[in-house]
């Protein structure tokens, strides 16, 4: 029996999900594998995609996932909404710092439907969206762009997978930020998924899920309650993001 | 001095009584002879146990973020749904192991039923339209053309409690899905798609981030140029 597989050229018989899966350490060494999204960005056939920045202002919508009666996941010593609301103003305001428009999908312990986020989002126009999740599994940074097919923009979109006609966009948002984070020296390992929300935004979107660092061994670097673990992440989204905003400004 | 017909009724009372009581106890010696005649129809054979074979199982991996292939080798009956409800349990056993790469608790009684159904098309769309491993609810639309092929539409039914114990996190629920859907086609290529409910009922998520509404392509969560 032979199987073979559609990564880096390496010779693993590690297979991708859909969601696409990369591992990639700081030292630049990719140790999983990729089913479409960093080279997906260029592979993707040519498709009539959505204007990168129409408007010429520079809009970033963070998404802190759950909240009220939503905790989300149980993480060392509190719970994921917790978690999102204090990294989603920790970035927030390190971007405002730098003259990046921010709006946040919320700033107490509310619970917001999934099409309640995405409707923000899409009010806004923004040039990037970050659904910002917190977990205790894994290690570092995943990112996480829309599983669905790209498709061309179309003037009226189904809300279910509205997301599609910006996936290209998304997976070129998603490598600027893994290109920022590798060089920052943290593991980041990508993927794609099917989350609710996220499917109906029209805006280049990334999940952000926030694992807490770990070195050779699974041996535990920083918690993800470690402040100047979350400093470092925030401050290099931040500069991915001030990085995306001269792409977008590109014709 | 007692009435006659005081005598009269005493006798009769007491044939009347004594004649309950034998027909109380014949009841009691049959229902005890039924209960003994039920032991003697009792199989004095074990069922027949279904051969072992190998089936290609797609285990998670938290720490890499990936798929590994492992090959196992378990009992495997031959009806459809009952294999594929076996190796989707051997799967989650594996997961409920103490040094599992993936842990989830629950095991193999987490896979309340597997439903093999004619899958949906979504030929009718533009191939752009499709998802990479997922379907929107409504794309999906019954095709002359996959009942031709064959293919099948797995409704895989887990029990609300492994839902419960599920641990929450984009990558480790993306995970989960997608082995489920790799290790069933990976044993039943005819398996195509691949739907979820919790205690017979649709939900929509697994443990707060991946959409368990979604119809599911099982090819994209399998390896490419595999052989059976």
């Amino acid at each position: 029996m032979r199987w073979s597989s559609r990564f880096f050229g390496k010779r693993r018989t590690t297979w991708a999900l859909t969601a696409l899966l990369v591992t990639a350490s700081g030292s630049g060494g990719v140790s999983g594998i990729l089913g479409g999204l960093g080279c997906g960005a260029q592979t993707l056939p040519a498709l009539a995609v959505p204007p990168a920045n129409p408007t010429g202002r520079f809009l970033v919508v963070l998404d802190a996932a759950h909240g009220g009666d939503d905790p989300g996941a149980r993480l060392n010593g509190g719970s994921e909404k917790t978690f999102t609301l204090a990294f989603s103003v920790r970035l927030r305001s390190i971007l405002a710092a730098r003259g990046i428009q921010v709006i946040t999908t919320r700033e107490s312990d509310a619970n917001l439907e999934f099409d309640r986020r995405a409707e923000m989002a899409n009010h806004a126009s923004a040039q990037a969206c970050l659904s910002l999740h917190g977990s205790e599994s894994g290690s570092g940074v995943h990112l996480f762009v829309s599983n669905l097919a790209p498709i061309e923009a179309e003037r009226f979109a189904p809300w279910r997978t509205a997301q599609a006609a910006w996936v290209s966009r998304s997976l070129a948002l998603a490598g600027t930020l893994n290109t920022t984070l590798l060089q920052a020296g943290m593991t980041v390992t990508l993927g794609r998924t099917a989350l609710p929300g996220m499917d109906s935004m029209i805006c280049p979107a990334v999940a952000v899920e926030i694992a807490p660092e770990r070195g050779p061994g699974k041996k535990l670097i920083a918690e993800l309650d470690d402040a100047g673990y979350q400093a470092r992440v925030a401050a290099t989204l931040a500069a991915a993001l001030l990085e995306w905003r001269g792409e977008a400004h590109q014709p | 001095m007692i009435p006659r017909y005081q005598t009269v009724l005493f006798i009769v009372l007491a044939v009347a009584s004594i004649a309950m009581g034998v027909a109380l106890w014949q009841l009691r010696d049959r229902a005890h002879q039924r209960l003994l005649t039920s032991d003697d129809s009792a199989p004095t054979q074990a069922p027949e146990v279904a051969p072992a074979e190998e089936a290609t199982i797609l285990v998670a991996s938290d720490a890499a973020g990936t798929l590994l292939p492992q090959v196992q080798s378990l009992p495997l009956p031959t009806d459809p749904g009952s294999r594929a409800r076996a190796v989707l349990g051997k799967l989650l056993d594996l997961y409920a192991a103490p040094d599992a790469a993936h842990p989830v608790p629950g095991g193999a009684g987490s896979i309340a039923q597997v439903f093999l159904l004619p899958a949906q098309s979504v030929a009718s769309y533009p191939s752009e339209v499709r998802p990479r491993g997922a379907i929107a609810p409504g794309l999906a639309s019954p095709s002359r053309n996959s009942q031709a092929t064959g293919d099948e539409l797995a409704v895989v039914n887990l029990t609300g409690a492994f839902v419960a114990g599920h641990p929450s996190g984009i990558e480790t629920e993306t995970l989960t899905v997608m082995s489920i859907c790799g290790t069933l086609h990976a044993n039943l290529p005819r398996v195509t798609q691949v739907r979820f409910l919790v205690d017979g009922q649709p939900r929509a998520t697994l443990a707060g981030h991946a959409d368990l509404t979604r119809t599911y392509l099982a090819i994209e969560a399998a390896p490419t140029g595999g052989a059976h």
